[in-house]
């Protein structure tokens, strides 16, 4: 019982209220600690020098007058993180990235370091280490890199599983099953379209800051915005050379990370500098920095071809998908391609998808990575079926949706999903019923994603009076303290104010898995009960003893022991304050890998308004659905609908990485980086659908990141049909939108 | 660096005039401070002009108004006699980035930022706008489409501070308007923009009328086609897209990160249309 | 290095530092002042998350000199709140779930009191353009408008009944 992950449909107290959160009244006071707002007795201040080349040979750094400037502490280069990975490529390539060693591979990659006493020392300390380079071709563009005779930027790296030349093709993977070909032959209409997106950031507003410090006994500490202290801990032990035990990973509050904090960067830099100068050193990105030289998302080309029956039934589907990968192989392609086709039950389907090294930055993981791309080339080719079949494009999908007992594309056959409910209520919503005014389009998109378990434990002490406190691994990026101590209150039957719950640091508890594939709140939750019936079970037993009864015997309800015959019951409290002489400290634990993490579905509703005379466009309505499987916090669950629908919205309209021909990022900041600000936006309506997930005892399925699948295409959809024109290349900026409409209009000149 | 924050103008001249480094003048700071920040300009000196005297004062005259140089933008539209004068100037300096920004920028550093997208210029100079310059060679006024010369650069020597822009009484029956396009709704450089004012005479038809379009050259540039080809009309269609050929006909804008040279030739003539009719209108209610 | 000394009002005290020519009035407040509610999200003015008030006017505190300060007055997200009574803003801003992360937070109370200081009524157009200089990226926007418009009810009703008090005398 205590560890049986099946759903019960258990009557809720606690879960789906709305309460504050615990860290609520720090984050509007100014007094929550963030990656940069910790400080340490003589800690020095590290700055990061940057290629300014896209490609480039490094043939010498010189040093020597940095390090003779007054108050300059340490000097680094990658001759001070030496190659202790003995063999992993992965962590090859992450020690490279966080230093070049010989080799600059994009514009922004680290080459020195330097930690000073104060910024203006570091600054001034930057510009005296000079860098003698060796410019190489360079090539951006993920058509280009994978042409024969594109740049080659990574010599070791054969296609996966190919041995041969050197290629910029990391990896190549087909999903699907049936007979494609045949498929095609038994379609009665075919559609074959191109797609293009553009590099996106993550965006976060807190740019990646730490605060390492290491001593010549091989001990040390990092303080540091992350999404996964474990996984930084255990990346930057290896690198440094350190036993994993002997690094402790404190997460500050994060200000944000969407995948972009999944991944280190300047920790092992400012580890370094640290050991060097055998003092503290905080070491905090630009903006700037933030842009060039952390991991935003892929820019894709995809082509996609579809075939149906006049009736409306998919009948064939197939997907080629190029992602680049930045400057190191990555899995971004891959996921795309399993991604790709997951909303639809279709018999003869294939995806393929290309990773492709760029010179431009490592990508990282960015909320569903690598699934809005897919769902932008899939969804609108999608739409266009419908349209050319005079099929409702809510209709056209409600046939072909995947439900229950679907093989979904990339294997495994669905149990109960939510994407027909979604699709259902998007007909049934007001939204589509609402009049179009002049210049107004509206589009419809579905989105999928798998959601992760991952490895997670948690630790439930009880106080001397009876209060509890709740030690998880996994980082709360937005309001998962409120949600788990609500899990762990309606566990062990008291009040939510009674828990308390802490990130912990690596030092105190198990190791975790990073708070990514929207796994916090259903895994974490998970350990969370798990830890309550643990401590409940000890509750029970001290109980037990007190009374002179067999445990099995005492049962525990609303928060105290009871038995039969005894009329009077143990509270919590009660048992808590004798604990220290019936046992000591009750303390329970539990540690997970929960599979079954449940896919999430969504369907998205969005009406744009296009300036024909500017291309402008204006998002004037946006509706969310989206199966939650049981939306613990629904303010949280909310937010995390609007969220991911406003970065969705603004990768479908203003927001792309400009590279000039120099192979140099011409936006690193939020002026020409366009995210949406708030008058761009309305108000984003949201329904929260509850299907449970039949793999955990409340129901719950990750919410964090499907929401950001759908607007691409939904947004696509909307403004094609404002502006009377099928756009395929995000983001659909004013001057695409217009040269679109012009060129539509000089084709009908023609044919007319 | 040196920061210095003189309390006359004599002081900041010569401050500036003596400094052998680069010196630089700082007004609001929202351009300089980036500037810095990017490693764009290292400053050996910075001389704050915002406490030298009636930096901080909009004064109206009988001859018009003027705008000390250390004017935060978002004072212009709290003075209610420059908003009925000249609108078109005021939603100009509105548009300078946000609340934040608008606390700080002024339109005398908005000018000699000297970038040709600045959103205050095209609106100043089809005011008829000067700038009042004080230098070692005394003090003088140029018409603000005198100052800038190209990107970044200003025709001010060596110690020349601009202390105030100077704005003439709006003549009768006229009405002025400034519209740019940013692909936001907020926050965004001026991807091309346009300011128009203009005079009417009898039976509202245009008497006079000054058309400048910004983001489409090296400079802000006044198209005096682009205003004969409304000047005897009452905007009537023919005559818009008359205005919006002669606009796009001046201009000579780049590719870059923020638009292409044909998007922004087409939208500065879209956007001169726009500017136009609202300028009418509002002459048009003007006694 | 020579410093500059600088004598300025932070939340209503009287504070003295010494800070570098090129340091900016957010690398004063958090670096020499201990005030760390004012957060670096760009440096360049385009986020807001390093929103003060600098003599009653709403900046950017990335873009003012810390030598700039001298003789003026400073308010910060840290002097927000009375004592152990937060701001209506603060209240609602939790009440409405309008932060996720929350770095973004305090620059948005910030210049959404600026807001609610000059208009008590703002419609969903104003706040929203009000607010643009301040990004975040996390709820879209929709829960910290909802929050501000609360809050605007919040302060009026105060007002409302503070005036009947004073009228009832």
């Amino acid at each position: 019982m205590t560890h049986d992950s099946k759903f019960t449909n258990q009557k809720f107290n606690l879960v789906g209220t709305r309460v504050k959160r615990p860290d609520g009244v720090d984050k509007v006071t100014g007094r929550a600690r963030y990656g940069a707002d910790t400080f340490a007795p003589g800690q020095l201040v590290g700055a990061i020098l940057r290629s300014p080349h896209a490609h480039a040979k490094i043939r010498r750094i010189d040093t020597r007058r940095a390090e003779k400037l007054k108050g300059v502490k340490a000097v680094i280069t990658s001759a001070d993180l030496p190659d202790l990975t003995d063999g992993d490529d992965e962590l090859y390539d992450i020690l490279e990235n966080c230093m070049a060693r010989g080799r600059a591979l994009y514009d922004g990659h680290a080459v020195a370091a330097v930690a000073a006493l104060d910024a203006e020392t570091a600054r001034e300390a930057l510009q005296l280490i000079k860098v003698d380079y060796k410019a190489l071709p360079h090539v951006t563009d993920v058509d280009e890199a994978m042409k024969p005779g594109a740049p080659i930027i990574q010599p070791r790296v054969r296609t996966k599983d190919k041995p041969g030349k050197p290629t910029n093709i990391a990896g190549v993977a087909t999903y699907g099953h049936g007979d494609i070909d045949a498929g095609f032959e038994q379609a009665e209409v075919i559609i074959e379209k191109s797609y293009k997106t553009e590099q996106v950031h993550q965006g976060y507003i807190e740019p990646h800051a730490c605060l390492a410090s290491v001593g010549p006994d091989g001990q040390g500490e990092l303080w540091v915005t992350t999404q996964g202290p474990f996984a930084y801990r255990n990346t930057c032990a290896t690198l440094l050379g350190m036993e994993m035990s002997q690094l402790k990973v404190t997460s500050s509050e994060i200000g944000g990370g969407f995948g972009g904090k999944t991944h280190v960067w300047a920790e092992p830099v400012a580890l370094a500098l640290s050991r060097k100068a055998n003092r503290p050193v905080k070491l905090v990105m630009s903006r700037e920095d933030v842009f060039r030289a952390s991991g935003p998302a892929s820019s894709t080309s995809i082509n996609v071809k579809l075939g149906a029956t006049r009736d409306g039934r998919i009948i064939a589907a197939d997907a080629v998908l190029r992602y680049s990968d930045g400057a190191f192989p990555g899995i971004w392609g891959e996921i795309g391609a399993m991604a790709a086709w997951a909303c639809y039950d279709i018999e003869n389907v294939r995806s393929v998808g290309y990773d492709v090294i760029v010179n431009r930055p490592k990508v990282a993981a960015y909320r569903a990575p690598s699934a809005p791309m897919a769902a932008f080339a899939i969804e609108s080719t999608v739409t266009l079926m419908a349209e050319e079949l005079g099929i409702d494009p809510v209709e056209f999908r409600l046939r072909n949706a995947a439900r229950e007992g679907t093989r979904a594309s990339y294997g495994p056959t669905y149990g109960p999903i939510g994407l027909v409910p979604t699709l259902e209520a998007v007909k049934n919503h007001p939204h589509m019923r609402a009049r179009l005014g002049k210049n107004q389009g509206r589009g419809v998109a579905c989105g999928f994603w798998f959601n992760f378990g991952g490895q997670t434990c948690a630790d439930l002490t009880i106080g001397a009076d009876g209060t509890v406190t709740l030690s998880v691994g996994t980082v709360d990026v937005g309001g998962a303290r409120a949600s788990l101590s609500l899990i762990a209150a309606e566990e062990l039957g008291i009040p939510y104010e009674q828990v308390r719950c802490n990130i912990a640091d690596t030092a105190s508890l198990g190791h975790n898995d990073m708070t990514d594939g929207s796994r916090g709140t259903f895994s974490s939750g998970m350990a969370a009960i798990f830890a309550a019936r643990d401590a409940i079970e000890q509750l029970r037993a001290r109980a037990a003893k007190a009374w002179d009864i067999d445990v099995q015997n005492v049962s525990w309800k609303n928060g105290r022991a009871m038995a039969k015959g005894k009329r009077k019951s143990l509270t919590l409290r009660e048992l808590a304050e004798a604990s220290a002489n019936t046992g000591g400290p009750v303390s329970g634990h539990s540690q997970v890998v929960p599979d079954g993490a449940g896919v999430s579905f969504a369907s998205h509703i969005c009406d744009v308004e296009v300036d024909p005379e500017t291309g402008a466009t204006k998002v004037v309505r946006y509706t969310v659905v989206q199966d939650a499987g049981k939306a613990v916090h629904p303010d949280y669950v909310e937010g995390q609908f609007q969220g991911g629908a406003a970065q969705g919205i603004g990768w479908a309209l203003n927001e792309e990485y400009v590279y000039g021909e120099d192979g140099r990022l011409q936006n690193a900041g939020f002026l020409d980086y366009r995210i949406p600000v708030c008058s761009d936006l309305p108000f984003i309506d949201t329904q929260i659908l509850e299907i449970p997930n039949p793999n955990h005892p409340y129901g719950i399925r990750g919410v964090g990141e499907t929401s950001i699948v759908p607007p691409l295409a939904a947004v696509a959809s909307a403004v094609s049909d404002a502006a009377g024109v099928r756009m395929t290349h995000v983001p659909m900026s004013p001057p695409r939108i217009l040269a679109a409409i012009k060129s539509s209009r000089d084709r009908q000149a023609l044919a007319g | 660096m040196r920061y210095e924050s003189p309390t006359s103008i004599r002081e900041a001249v010569a401050l500036m005039v003596g400094e052998r480094g680069d010196a630089y003048l700082l007004a609001g700071g929202t351009d300089l401070l980036v500037r810095m920040r990017g490693e764009f300009i290292d400053p050996d000196l910075v001389v704050d002009i915002k406490r030298l005297p009636r930096m901080q004062e909009i004064r109206k005259s009988a001859s018009g108004f003027s705008i000390g140089a250390g004017v935060p933008c978002v004072a212009l539209a709290r003075n209610k006699p420059l908003v009925r004068a000249w609108p078109g100037v005021v939603e100009a300096a509105q548009l300078i980035g946000s609340d934040q920004i608008q606390g700080r920028s002024t339109i005398a550093g908005n000018l000699c930022n000297a970038s040709p997208a600045a959103d205050s210029v095209p609106a100043l100079v089809v005011a008829k706008a000067k700038a009042v310059v004080v230098g070692p060679g005394g003090r003088r006024r140029l018409a603000v489409e005198r100052i800038v010369t190209g990107p970044g650069t200003t025709s001010l020597g060596k110690g020349d501070i601009v202390t105030a822009i100077v704005l003439p009484n709006p003549p009768a029956k006229s009405g002025d308007a400034y519209l740019r396009f940013i692909p936001r709704s907020e926050m965004d450089i001026a991807v091309c923009s346009a300011g128009v004012s203009l005079t009417l005479g009898a039976r509202n038809v245009v008497k006079q009328a000054r058309v400048a379009l910004g983001a489409v050259a090296r400079t802000v540039v006044l198209v005096p086609q682009a205003a004969r080809a409304i000047v005897g009309t009452r905007l009537e269609d023919d005559a818009l897209m008359q205005l919006a050929a002669a606009c796009e006909a001046a201009c000579s804008p780049i590719d870059d990160k923020r638009g292409t040279v044909a998007y922004r030739t087409e939208v500065a003539g879209v956007l001169a249309r726009r500017a136009a009719a609202i300028a009418y209108d509002r002459a048009r209610r003007r006694r | 290095m020579k410093g500059i000394a600088v004598s300025t009002t932070v939340n209503g005290d009287a504070v003295d530092f010494v800070c570098h020519g090129r340091e900016t009035l957010l690398d004063v407040l958090r670096n020499h002042l201990g005030l760390i509610g004012a957060k670096e999200g760009c440096g360049t003015g385009d986020c807001g998350a390093c929103s003060v008030m600098l003599d009653g006017q709403l900046v950017c505190s990335c873009l003012v000199l810390g030598a700039e300060v001298e003789g003026r007055e400073i308010e910060t997200i840290e002097g927000m709140a009375d004592g152990d009574r937060l701001h209506p803003l603060q209240s609602r801003f939790l009440d409405h779930a309008a932060l996720q992360c929350g770095v973004c937070t305090p620059g948005f109370l910030v210049a959404a009191k600026a807001l609610l200081d000059r208009n008590s009524n703002p419609s969903e157009s104003e706040i929203r353009y009000a607010l643009a200089g301040n990004l975040c990226r996390c709820t879209g926007y929709d829960k910290i408008v909802r929050a501000v418009r609360a809050a605007a009810g919040d302060l009026r009703r105060g007002q409302k009944a503070q005036a009947k008090r004073r009228a009832a005398g």
